[in-house]
């Protein structure tokens, strides 16, 4: 398959895609970020964390809308604007259902996964009640379009820039604060051990909802980024729920580090083998290499070795 | 201190706790006793809200303990060791004595801590889960008291650990009690070891206490007569 190209074209093209899979490889980093808190520590297996990155992505493009209608002139800067409004509104409706639905399951992980299905079937007829059937899109700001060139045939789009220079914050700031914040060590405890996180004075409850709710904001500011690359639509979150789950899986739950390096090889080698072969091929043959993988290490790329 | 009185704890419809009751006084140590499956962990369990208690009161200096959650125990001045030490394996030695701080305004793990046991300053920036089972306990035993109790509840904290060790546990408790003015409630089936740390041994069979008396008048014979299948 190589053999009608240069060696300078594939070069570029290897560049090229490459950096198009970093692109995938941010929003997939964000929302397996937002899973890893969910699924690898708390064990709740989401189903609607695709959903809840469409409504950070809803959020964003009404903020430009409202950016656009009422001031004009700021439209440069909506896109900051609308990762905090994103993250606020994902974040708020995380707590609500962790406090109405998710902390009555803890005990029954299992059934999380037909309890956030049955509620990913309800945001997604939400989503097309309000704003219809049809993909939205939004308006770039003119600074945010176009694209360097690095060379004649390699160009670097500027969006996929900023896409991935707020995951890069983001991720860190998502590590720094599990790792070294108060409430950060609480809630490792807490996904730990339970009852005893609250037989050393732990409020868990709190803890727990806490934690949920962050998990779904960070899947909010991936649903914003989502919409520099992407058009939105109610069932948008549904192509990427897989995915999003086999990064967690593949990396090894309750491993940051993991969670990054599974979604970069699996962003890349779906990115870069796309080019050559269609599609679903490729999608197939990330998903065998994924399995066969994992067959040989069923705990995931990186793990924790302690006693337990 | 700590009054229990016509404590009930069942697990659905079997009974464990019968209408259990216990008066720990100040710097008092109560070791409780009896055999596999009387209900000394459950007893401790419930008292630190880990399992719901059925009827009755537990009063923390007058305070009302009954119905309140673990967290809400701690923060009126209960601290728990568990039996089988529960760790945060994950987390390194500091993060687990950090844990402990949470009913605190404290965010530094206090030196005295430290100098309690100088074992887990060396090997602060371990994981937890890579400790000794005697480290560990020294961990759980530090952590509990980084809440700054005045009760501390130890479930059978000799269980897999060796004897001197042991003996030595019993001494940094008694320590412990006479710098920091709390009072002990531990369960424990080594004869000895209550022997060493106990002001008052008291015996638990089917859920209720049948013998109870100050240590220095305990009939050796007669508590292990109690302990023997």
């Amino acid at each position: 398959m190589f053999a009608d190209y240069t060696w300078a074209e594939l070069g570029s093209i290897f560049a090229m895609q490459g950096f198009s899979g970093l692109i995938l490889f941010s929003v997939l980093l964000l929302m397996a970020l937002g899973l890893a808190i969910i699924f690898g520590q708390m064990g709740v297996i989401n189903m609607a964390h695709g959903e809840f990155m469409i409504l950070g992505a809803y959020i964003t493009y009404l903020t430009s809308n409202l950016f656009s209608t009422y001031i004009p002139e700021l439209f440069g800067a909506y896109f900051f604007i609308a990762i905090i409004f994103a993250f606020i509104g994902t974040f708020l409706l995380g707590a609500l259902v962790e406090w109405s639905l998710i902390r009555h399951l803890y005990k029954r992980p299992l059934d999380t996964l037909l309890a956030t299905w049955g509620l990913s079937l309800i945001l997604q007829q939400l989503y097309r009640t309000v704003f219809g059937p049809r993909e939205v899109g939004v308006t770039l700001p003119d600074w945010m379009m176009g694209s360097f060139q690095v060379s004649e045939m390699i160009e670097v789009p500027v969006n996929g820039m900023i896409v991935m220079v707020i995951t890069l914050f983001i991720t860190v700031g998502v590590f720094l604060f599990l790792q070294k914040s108060r409430k950060g060590k609480q809630s490792r405890a807490v996904v730990q051990n339970r009852a005893m996180a609250g037989a050393v004075g732990i409020d868990t409850a709190r803890v727990d909802r806490f934690t949920f709710a962050l998990g779904c904001g960070i899947a909010g500011i991936a649903g914003a980024t989502f919409t520099m690359i992407g058009s939105t639509g109610p069932t948008s979150g549904q192509l990427y729920i897989v995915d999003t789950f086999l990064v967690v899986v593949f990396g090894g739950a309750a491993s940051l580090l993991g969670t990054i390096a599974s979604a970069f090889s699996i962003s890349q080698a779906q990115s870069i083998m796309e080019f050559f072969l269609s599609g679903s091929m490729a999608k197939v043959l990330t998903l065998l290499t994924v399995i066969v993988i994992l067959m040989l290490r069923p705990q995931g790329l990186f793990s924790l070795k302690v006693r337990r | 201190m700590l009054e229990i009185q016509d404590l009930h704890v069942a697990y659905g419809e079997s009974e464990v706790i019968k209408g259990l009751n216990l008066s720990l006084k100040k710097n008092e140590i109560i070791a409780v006793m009896g055999r596999n499956g009387m209900g000394k962990t459950t007893l401790m369990k419930s008292l630190i809200g880990m399992i719901p208690s059925k009827s009755g009161s537990v009063k923390l200096e007058e305070k009302e303990l009954f119905g309140m959650q673990s967290h809400e125990r701690v923060k009126a001045g209960l601290g728990y060791v568990p039996q089988g030490r529960m760790i945060f394996s994950t987390m390194t030695v500091q993060e687990n004595i950090e844990t402990g701080l949470t009913s605190t305004k404290e965010t530094e793990v206090p030196e005295d801590l430290y100098n309690l046991f100088p074992v887990l300053r060396e090997m602060r920036k371990r994981r937890g889960g890579n400790l000794s089972g005697g480290q560990q306990q020294q961990l759980a035993i530090a952590r509990a008291l980084a809440s700054n109790p005045d009760v501390l509840l130890l479930d059978e904290p000799t269980e897999g650990i060796q004897p001197s060790i042991i003996k030595e546990m019993a001494h940094t408790l008694k320590e412990i009690r006479d710098s920091r003015g709390l009072s002990i409630i531990v369960s424990e089936q080594v004869l000895s070891f209550a022997l060493d740390v106990a002001d008052r041994i008291i015996v638990i069979e089917k859920g209720k206490i049948i013998h109870d008396q100050p240590r220095n008048e305990v009939d050796e014979e007669k508590v292990s007569s109690f302990l023997s299948v």
